[in-house]
């Protein structure tokens, strides 16, 4: 693999800012590897299981750790997105947000076990919407949720099932992770100054 | 997103594919064991309708309804311009009600307009068909129903799409707003049809014109047919409805001079044996059914757009 | 008539050297430069252009009928503001003004009011239904000396009924007036045809439907030698064809109103309906047209087309609104600022457009007459230096539907005087 540049993708209009690389596209495999191997132990195999990436980046990590699975278990997981936006709690604070694509596996989620994946788990507001979107397309028999950052300051009673890696932040500092296919390289990178604005994901 | 939707003027071409795009991931919920979205919760949309319009009212209610906004349906008929009660009282009321859009239908062209902008409500406006201006959510509904068939690449794109609309454009919303619309994502439109049908002032409209209809569909990705108004039958527009059917009516011969992916769409209620005969109407080409279906979903995403975040022209 | 005489000083009379005018016993009694008082009352026009009172050849003043919009008070106070000592009040009121009961009862409260006076304009057919004639004669032989009919806000649009109203009318020296739409090409119309009306969906207006009136009412006319006034006159094509008449030595007269030297048909696409009015704004080419025509004389009048409506017949949409506005209070503020400023008339040409012709073609001898010794005094005396905002809450009109409300516009009418006696002083009603 290519060394890790820690040079992160800029917010449209700012200057890219160069911010620490905490895990690096090795880190970044190894974690969802042992995630991966985490949840076929926790679920006693592959059966019953549907992976459901949150958009935009929770979805290429469900691929991923759908073909890790694959790999191991030689059984393809159901694999799909959900979209949240119209879920979240802040939906009125801002203008109306694009939606993203929800995309449901055939075999649905009813009586299965839904592991919800994301790529940073902050406030947990984002999960509590994704539980009730959940909600709506059905009954699973039980959800899970796997991150591959937990930075911490909890808003609700949620935790991650799989952790990729707990990552101690203070409150003004922004966790960013980039993915190959959806970025130029595989990184988690921490930004901030004093000042800045508050972590992009509440 | 501007805060009203009065003309498909008002949407640029990424406010138009944004719609689309909406509508897209809307659709699919049709599909769903429930077939509701939080969006609008606690949000009123009130449809407003001064005019007989079942089809397109039940459309924007099931959208209200599936984004779980509240919806009150209005039926105002007999306008001011009957001595009813008028535009103004009708919205003073709706204000009252608390109403976060207004779905209007009105016989008067601009009606919409004034009540977005005389400061009688502060809901945002949505133009449901005014008078001879415009239609724009039909108009959105046809170009998703375009995309869908016709589209190229990932986004479905429109550009370069060859659209004809026949028929009686001088009255129709429904062209004016995909004229403008279809222009503004890049399709190639002409409108056919006889020259007392047609505006003055369309030589200014980014479409072509054409008096044949013959000589335009073959060349045609999609042909979309106007309704001919039985009031413009015997207003001297055209001889004879006979002789209007032969001349601009798309029926079995015609469609056989269709490229193979051609398909022919209609806004609906269609004047069977008059602008397009029923085998046209019932074959495979025809995407008719498929434009309500997608009605329901181009207006959620309208609804969601307008309503589902911040108001804009409010906290934004 | 007046009780006081009025010394107004150093007005420039026409926009001339400044000069003193005498007003006494309803006369312009002395014309000069250090006149004495002489026990009259001074009024200082220092800065003041004086013109002889203006004459309006097309008001609606709604009385009787719709005493909400207008009454003949209230629209005479507002033309006495607007530096008018006489209008013209159209005959589509309710009763339609088509008897000599009706138009005395107008010319009537007219002299009772006071304010300016009053000329009722007949109806040319009964109910302005355009199937016959009403009894034109009686109405010109009444106390009201009718001598200008109309069917205003309808067509005269039978040729057989037109050609025998130019005909009748010349027995007492009348003049018919025609508001020139073919009723056909307009079923419905809502605004200028063209461009902005496809686009808007309101249904077109075509400048044709009013042209080709016009032209057939100059071949009339000129066939039976009788003279014609149109009203109104809204398009370049219009315009050409009243020139080619005049040429040509056809006896016809023409008008333009105020809105139309200013406000374009671009206004509609707001869809308020304070801009909807007959006939419908045009192009700025149009616009263009008027103005050079007025300046050459092709069109004689400027002429207000006051038009009071009440507020809930403009709150409404576009199609179900009344057409109209009003015009007294600002005609000779939109004429400076489209003709005087723009360098295409010179005050003297103001008062040939807005006094002189207008008294001529009403056939109205009190009015329209320069400002010289023996003259009756109707006299305005008019500010071009300042500039005021239009406040339509500050209106005589009983209506507000002024298309200029917020509009900066040049010029106030600071005195008008009727026969010696103020109407206004200081801007203000007396």
């Amino acid at each position: 693999m290519a060394p890790v540049p820690a040079q992160p993708e800029a917010p449209p209009g700012a200057t890219p800012e160069p911010g620490r690389v905490v895990l690096d596209a090795r880190d970044i495999a190894r974690a969802l590897t042992r995630i991966s191997h985490e949840i076929l132990e926790r679920n006693k195999g592959a059966g019953d299981l549907v992976l459901l990436g949150i958009p935009s980046r929770g979805v290429p990590l469900a691929e991923r750790i759908a073909e890790r699975i694959a790999s191991v278990e030689g059984y393809d997981v159901p694999t799909g997105s959900l979209d949240v936006t119209m879920y979240r709690d802040d939906l009125r604070l801002k203008p109306a947000r694009a939606l993203l694509h929800t995309e449901i596996p055939e075999e649905g989620i009813d009586g299965r076990t839904v592991v919800l994946v994301d790529d940073v788990l902050f406030s947990g507001r984002t999960i509590r919407a994704a539980l009730d979107a959940l909600n709506d397309l059905g009954r699973p028999r039980a959800v899970r949720l796997a991150v591959l950052v937990d930075r911490g300051h909890r808003e609700l009673p949620i935790r991650a099932d799989f952790v990729g890696k707990n990552l101690p932040t203070s409150l003004v500092e922004r966790v960013k992770v980039t993915l190959a296919g959806i970025d130029d390289v595989d990184a988690v990178t921490i930004h901030g100054e004093p000042g800045a604005p508050a972590g992009e994901r509440p | 997103m501007k805060r009203h939707l009065l003309s498909a003027a008002d949407l640029s071409r990424d406010d138009a594919e944004l719609v689309l795009q909406t509508a897209a991931e809307l659709r699919s919920l049709a599909d769903r064991p429930i077939k509701k979205l939080p969006a609008l919760r606690g949000r009123t949309v009130v449809n407003l309708f001064f005019e007989d319009s079942t089809r397109t009212r039940i459309s924007f209610e099931a959208a209200a309804k599936r984004l779980s906004a509240d919806v009150i349906n209005f039926s105002a008929k007999g306008s001011s311009l009957s001595k009813g009660e008028s535009l103004k009282d009708t919205a003073l009321t709706l204000e009252a009600m608390g109403a976060d859009a207004v779905v209007v239908r009105h016989g008067a062209s601009g009606a919409p307009h004034r009540l977005a902008h005389s400061g009688w409500v502060r809901s945002s406006v949505v133009n449901a068909g005014d008078g001879t201006h415009e239609h724009p959510t039909q108009a959105l509904l046809d170009a998703f129903t375009l995309s869908r068939h016709l589209g190229r690449g990932k986004a479905g794109s429109l550009d370069g799409r060859r659209v004809a609309i026949v028929g009686d454009v001088l009255h129709s919303r429904v062209a004016r707003s995909n004229a403008l619309l279809l222009a503004t994502l890049g399709a190639e439109v002409t409108l056919v049809a006889p020259p007392t049908l047609l505006p003055v002032g369309v030589d200014t409209w980014p479409v072509e014109t054409s008096y044949d209809l013959d000589a335009v569909i073959p060349k045609a990705d999609a042909v979309m047919m106007l309704r001919v108004q039985r009031e413009r039958m015997n207003g001297g527009f055209f001889p004879t409805p006979r002789e209007y059917s032969r001349r601009y009516g798309l029926d079995g011969r015609r469609m056989a001079t269709l490229q193979e992916h051609t398909i022919v769409m209609h806004p609906g209620p269609m004047v069977r044996g008059m602008e397009i005969s029923a085998d046209v109407a019932d074959s495979d080409r025809s995407v008719i059914v498929e434009q309500v279906t997608n009605g329901v979903a181009v207006r959620m995403a309208v609804l969601y757009l307008l309503l589902g975040g911040a108001q804009p022209g409010g906290e934004e | 008539m007046s009780t006081s005489s009025y010394l107004v000083q150093n007005a420039a009379v026409l926009g001339g050297e400044p000069t003193d005018l005498l007003l006494r016993d309803g006369v312009v009694a002395e014309v000069g430069t250090g006149l004495a008082a002489d026990g009259a009352e001074v009024v200082d026009a220092t800065g003041l252009v004086a013109l002889p009172g203006l004459v309006d050849l097309h008001t609606h003043l709604r009385e009787p009928g719709r005493e909400d919009a207008e009454t003949v008070e209230s629209g005479t106070q507002a033309a006495a503001l607007g530096g008018f000592t006489a209008v013209h009040a159209m005959a589509n009121t309710e009763p339609v003004a088509d008897t000599a009961g009706v138009v005395e009862q107008v010319w009537r409260l007219g002299r009772e009011a006071g304010h300016c006076d009053v000329y009722p304009v007949g109806a040319v057919t009964v109910g302005l239904q355009g199937e016959r004639l009403a009894e034109l004669g009686a109405m010109a032989d009444s106390a009201a000396r009718v001598r200008v009919f109309s069917d205003d806000g309808k067509c005269v649009s039978d040729a057989v009924l037109m050609r025998r109203a130019l005909e009748y009318v010349k027995a007492f020296d009348g003049v018919v007036a025609q508001h020139a739409q073919e009723p056909r090409l307009t079923e419905g119309a809502q605004m200028n045809e063209g461009e902005l009306s496809g686009r808007l969906g309101l249904t077109g207006w075509p400048a044709v439907a009013e042209e080709a009136v016009i032209a057939r009412d100059c071949l009339l006319a000129e066939h039976v030698g009788s003279r014609l006034h149109v009203c109104h006159v809204s398009t370049a094509g219009s315009v050409q064809i009243v020139r080619e008449a005049k040429a040509r030595g056809v006896d016809v007269t023409a008008e333009a109103c105020p809105h139309h030297l200013i406000l374009t048909d671009e206004l509609a696409a707001t869809y308020d309906p304070i801009y909807k009015v007959n006939p419908p704004l045009r192009t700025r080419a149009d616009v263009e047209a008027l103005r050079a025509g007025l300046a050459d004389g092709t069109i004689d009048i400027v002429a207000t087309d006051h038009a009071p409506h009440p507020h809930e017949d403009k709150d409404c949409e576009w199609a179900a609104a009344a057409f109209g506005m009003l015009g007294l209070e600002t005609a000779l503020s939109i004429v400076q600022e489209t003709m005087v400023d723009a360098g295409l008339l010179d005050w003297a040409g103001v008062a040939e457009r807005m006094s002189y012709a207008p008294a001529r073609i009403g056939r109205v001898a009190d009015h329209g007459q320069p400002l010289e010794v023996g003259a009756p005094a109707n006299v305005v005396l008019y500010d071009p230096s300042v500039r005021r905002t239009v406040d339509p809450a500050r209106s005589a009109s009983l209506s507000r539907n002024t298309p200029y409300r917020g509009m900066e516009l040049p010029g106030r009418v600071v005195a008008t005087f009727l026969r010696g006696r103020p109407t206004v002083l200081a801007g203000a009603l007396v």
